[in-house]
């Protein structure tokens, strides 16, 4: 052992091959999509549950340089950092000595969908055991070797050691240490205070070549040999070109079509000429699919749709309470767009009767199965690989696309093809957010308590992820055509359309009813946080509305309604951090405050807002926003601010001034110019993000937390700052609904 | 054929001059930087420099180029030894998914080419036209404050000080 090894070094790296405290067991998850594989090993944490031998996530290479598999995608969110920085530390290697391959069907374990926040909850925990597992079988395999006990032994970077001048690298142990062996679920992770990387702000590791314009996204992938395509299609969602074949065949660069079924598509060696013919194709005939049922009205037509009503959670702890005040209320948000700004692409290669495709969906192995029925190829033949893409949000033409170019690839063996969705395609095809409507019904006893709560959310599914080749848009335009998915509720404790409807909040009697709407006259999907966004909203909302009622602080009554401790602690660091105590509107301000629980498993999220909104104007500006989180032990606290003041910003956007349009069921929006999105103008002008972190504890995922807790925060401060509430958004900036 | 002038060296390219310059730059010169977002001038994903002035590139014609010289990402530095502005945005970890990223940052070298004192409004309004859809205005905004004062500058008014 060095001379200069501090304790801390000593202490990291000391053999324990028995377990002190059990491991965190990772939580149930699953339901939006395909979840991968049944649990084998339930004894184990996160998805080594699904795949126990260790091999199948991590593998040392003769120079010792460590291959770590993961079944997850990065979105934008920092996890390929994460979970780089839970392998290193957990095995004793620096970052840098670690490769991450990423969803991959021919590497990776099957890990089902990209969704819900649970990547480090379901993969990163399964990493960190597997990493713990193979430091101690390094150890065991040295102990061996000299005589030793393995508990004498401690590791420092990518060696073991004796302390007494003996030392054996990982890359001599590996090659006499067999990794195909079952995780073991009693070998303890290091204790958090000797934790070198896990609780660090390490930099992204992807950020240097992304932003000095090396190819990071398939959008770059340029193979020898590769051509372009583009597919033909009509204006939107529901509706059916015709293209004259036979006249795009003669546009200059056009160097073939591809017809399958009604399925059309050009090809060439170069893009711009194949934007121009693309656009000669959209001068053709379109037609509107007779099928789709009609748009209702919005936002009441919802309660006169078709549905299937469910009570998922009710209590009655107190039958006689007695409430003397009720309160009604109902909130609504229209159709959002994921608006990546980056329309969908994909390559394909089809090689000896073998398919290849790179693409940004967030499920590989799902998307592998929709592909393998749309070409009736078995599924081993065919390669699904994530390459990333611009930020999706969810379910947007990742798949569709991918499902595209393998339709082109397979009929030109041997040649690439890379096909790239134009804006007006995406904005156009894109499966939308669905609209949604609440309502919560409440009542308050004498003393401001509430003692009875009643919530209900009409929703359409909030997952057709692909599953099949029917629930692709070019399985669809196959002759006959494959049929869609049909669509189901996802079932608590994640839930979809009723995620979050149920009240972490602690009331007596309580009802929450769950409306699924199963005609879907949009097509909708996964848009981050699914239903959670307009639950929280109203949930929250509402909360507000009976604190005045009651004539209580807004945040004092909801702390009188939790019996969290760490629900009281988040929502008490954002207040502090907010001054809410001492907080003096300015002219035409207010101030608004939120907390939820993300699926009421997840992140706590807390945030506080200062608006203003300038009355001739009508304009909305944030002058403050404060959040509190505490995603449990923080792997890297910056990617969590990272994650919560980008959902704040992106959830004023969609809350303030977002909603998809229809003329009857036809989209009306096919660029950023009729769907507008939020600009720096009316970005906050400060945000700031506390991580309350929790070593130790078991990971509760980010990435969704700040989605409803920022929308009724803003409509809370909007109140506040008018004296007016908008229940319905978007809550806007020249809305009708703030002057009316 | 076309000589254009790309990150300080000349490129001879073959094609037809109405070609939106975006084509050209990722898939003639092989420059991944500046990304195809819209193709309608609507989102910034496609800005780089002609001359100091961030534009369109997904709009502007090759042929219409003529002598002023194009700079993208590329040419602000590498993932090895990366540009002032670069070097900002990694402090201020300024990315989430990254796509509009690159072609914030060439807005941003255009802003502080005119000024590298703007006021707070000034920036924001350079800024306007690149559109991010993960929200993570906050952080460019930073390393654009940062990057003026790592250029003897610094924003007036500043929403938040640059630490």
């Amino acid at each position: 052992m060095s001379a200069h090894a501090s304790r801390r070094d000593v202490l990291g790296g000391l053999i324990v091959a028995f377990s002190l405290a059990p491991a965190a067991l990772a939580q149930t998850g699953g339901g939006e999509g395909s979840g991968g594989p049944p649990t084998v090993a339930p004894d184990l944490p996160g998805t080594l549950a699904k795949f126990p031998d260790l091999d199948a996530w991590i593998r040392i290479a003769p120079d010792g340089r460590v291959t770590v598999f993961t079944g997850k995608v990065e979105l934008g969110t920092g996890v390929k950092t994460a979970m780089a920085q839970l392998a290193a530390d957990e095995l004793d290697v620096a970052l840098d000595r670690i490769d991450l391959i990423t969803a991959d069907t021919a590497l990776t374990p099957n890990e089902g969908v990209t969704a819900g926040s649970q990547t480090l909850e379901q993969s990163g925990t399964a990493i960190a055991n597997a990493a713990a597992n193979v430091r101690l079988l390094l150890a065991e395999t040295a102990a061996k070797q000299w005589g030793v006990a393995a508990t004498t032994l401690f590791t420092r970077d990518g060696a073991v050691l004796d302390g007494q001048g003996r030392r054996a690298s990982y890359a001599d142990l590996a090659a006499s240490t067999s990794l195909a062996v079952r995780a073991r679920a009693d070998v303890p992770r290091k204790p958090p205070d000797a934790r070198r990387l896990i609780g660090r702000s390490v930099p992204r590791v992807d950020l240097p070549a992304k932003l000095t314009g090396l190819a990071s996204y398939v959008q770059d992938m340029c193979l020898p040999g590769m051509v372009h395509a583009r597919v033909l299609r009509g204006p939107g969602s529901g509706t059916r070109l015709a293209p004259d074949l036979a006249a795009l065949r003669r546009q200059p660069g056009v160097g073939s079509v591809v017809q399958v079924g009604q399925f059309a598509a050009i090809v060439g060696p170069r893009e711009w000429p194949l934007e121009q013919a693309l656009r000669v194709a959209n001068r053709g005939r379109w037609e509107r699919e007779a099928a789709l049922p009609a748009l209702p009205a919005l936002p009441d037509g919802l309660l006169g749709m078709r549905r299937e009503s469910k009570v998922i959670d009710t209590r009655r702890d107190e039958p006689g309470a007695q409430g003397v005040r009720q309160l009604t209320a109902r909130y609504d948000r229209p159709y959002l767009m994921h608006g990546a700004i980056g329309p969908s692409c994909a390559v394909a290669l089809f090689d000896e009767g073998r398919l290849t495709v790179w693409t940004h969906s967030q499920g590989v192995e799902p998307l592998r199965q929709a592909i393998a029925e749309l070409l009736a190829m078995p599924a081993e033949r065919i390669r699904c690989v994530h390459r990333e893409g611009a930020g999706c949000y969810g379910h947007n033409g990742a798949d569709d696309v991918a499902g595209d170019v393998a339709l082109i690839a397979r009929g030109m063996p041997g040649v690439p093809v890379r096909l790239q969705w134009s804006r007006e395609q995406e904005h156009g095809w894109e499966p939308l957010g669905p609209a949604m409507l609440a309502q919560l019904d409440a009542a308050l006893d004498a003393s401001g308590r509430i003692v009875d709560w009643r919530h209900q959310v009409w929703s359409n599914t909030h997952s057709t992820r692909p599953v099949a080749a029917g629930d692709l848009l070019a399985g669809g335009e196959m002759v006959p055509a494959f049929a869609p998915t049909p669509p189901k509720p996802i079932p608590q404790p994640n839930g979809g359309g009723d995620r979050n409807a149920i009240p972490l909040y602690r009331f007596p009697n309580q009802t929450v009813v769950s409306h699924f709407l199963p005609d879907m006259p949009v097509r909708v999907s996964a848009l981050r946080g699914l239903g959670a966004h307009l639950n929280i909203f109203a949930l929250e909302s509402f909360m507000d509305e009976l604190a005045a009622a009651a004539g209580r602080d807004p945040v004092a009554f909801r702390l009188a309604h939790l019996d969290d401790p760490r629900a009281a602690a988040v929502i008490r660091r954002a207040a502090d951090r907010f001054g809410w105590a001492k907080y003096r509107a300015g002219p035409n301000c207010g101030r608004g405050f939120a907390f939820a629980r993300y699926k009421n498993h997840g992140a706590y999220c807390a945030v506080a807002l200062d608006v203003e909104r300038i009355p001739d104007e009508g304009r909305l500006i944030v002058h403050r926003a404060v959040a509190a989180v505490d995603s449990g032990e923080a792997v890297n606290p910056d990617g969590i601010r990272n994650q919560v003041e980008g959902g704040i910003v992106q959830s004023l956007s969609w809350t303030a001034f977002e909603g998809a349009g229809h003329e009857g069921a036809r989209r009306t929006d096919y660029d950023w110019s009729t769907y507008p999105i939020l600009r720096f103008a009316d970005a906050p002008r400060t945000v700031s993000v506390e991580v309350v972190d929790r070593p130790g504890k078991p990971f509760l995922g980010t990435g969704e937390c700040a989605q409803g807790p920022t929308a009724a925060a803003l409509a809370n401060a909007l109140a506040a700052a008018t004296g007016k509430r908008s229940r319905s958004m978007p809550l806007g900036r020249h809305g009708p609904k703030l002057d009316e | 054929m076309m000589d254009l002038t790309v990150n300080g060296a000349v490129a001879r390219v073959d094609v037809d001059p109405a070609t939106p310059l975006l084509y050209v730059l990722r898939d003639d010169l092989g420059l991944h930087g500046a990304k195809f977002g819209c193709g309608l001038g609507q989102c910034g994903a496609c800005t780089v420099l002609v001359d100091d002035r961030p534009v369109f590139s997904c709009l502007l014609p090759v042929g219409a180029v003529g002598a002023r010289s194009v700079t993208t990402v590329e040419g602000l530095g590498t993932a090895t030894a990366p540009g002032d502005l670069q070097r900002a945005f990694l402090h201020e970890q300024a990315a989430q998914c990254g796509y509009c990223i690159p072609g914030m940052i060439a807005r941003a070298e255009g802003l502080l080419r005119k000024t590298t004192t703007p006021t707070e409004d000034e920036m924001r309004a350079a800024m306007a036209p690149s559109l991010c859809r993960c929200g993570t205005h906050m952080r460019i905004l930073r390393a654009v404050r940062r990057a003026a004062a790592m250029r003897g500058g610094g924003v007036i008014d500043s929403a938040e000080p640059v630490t």
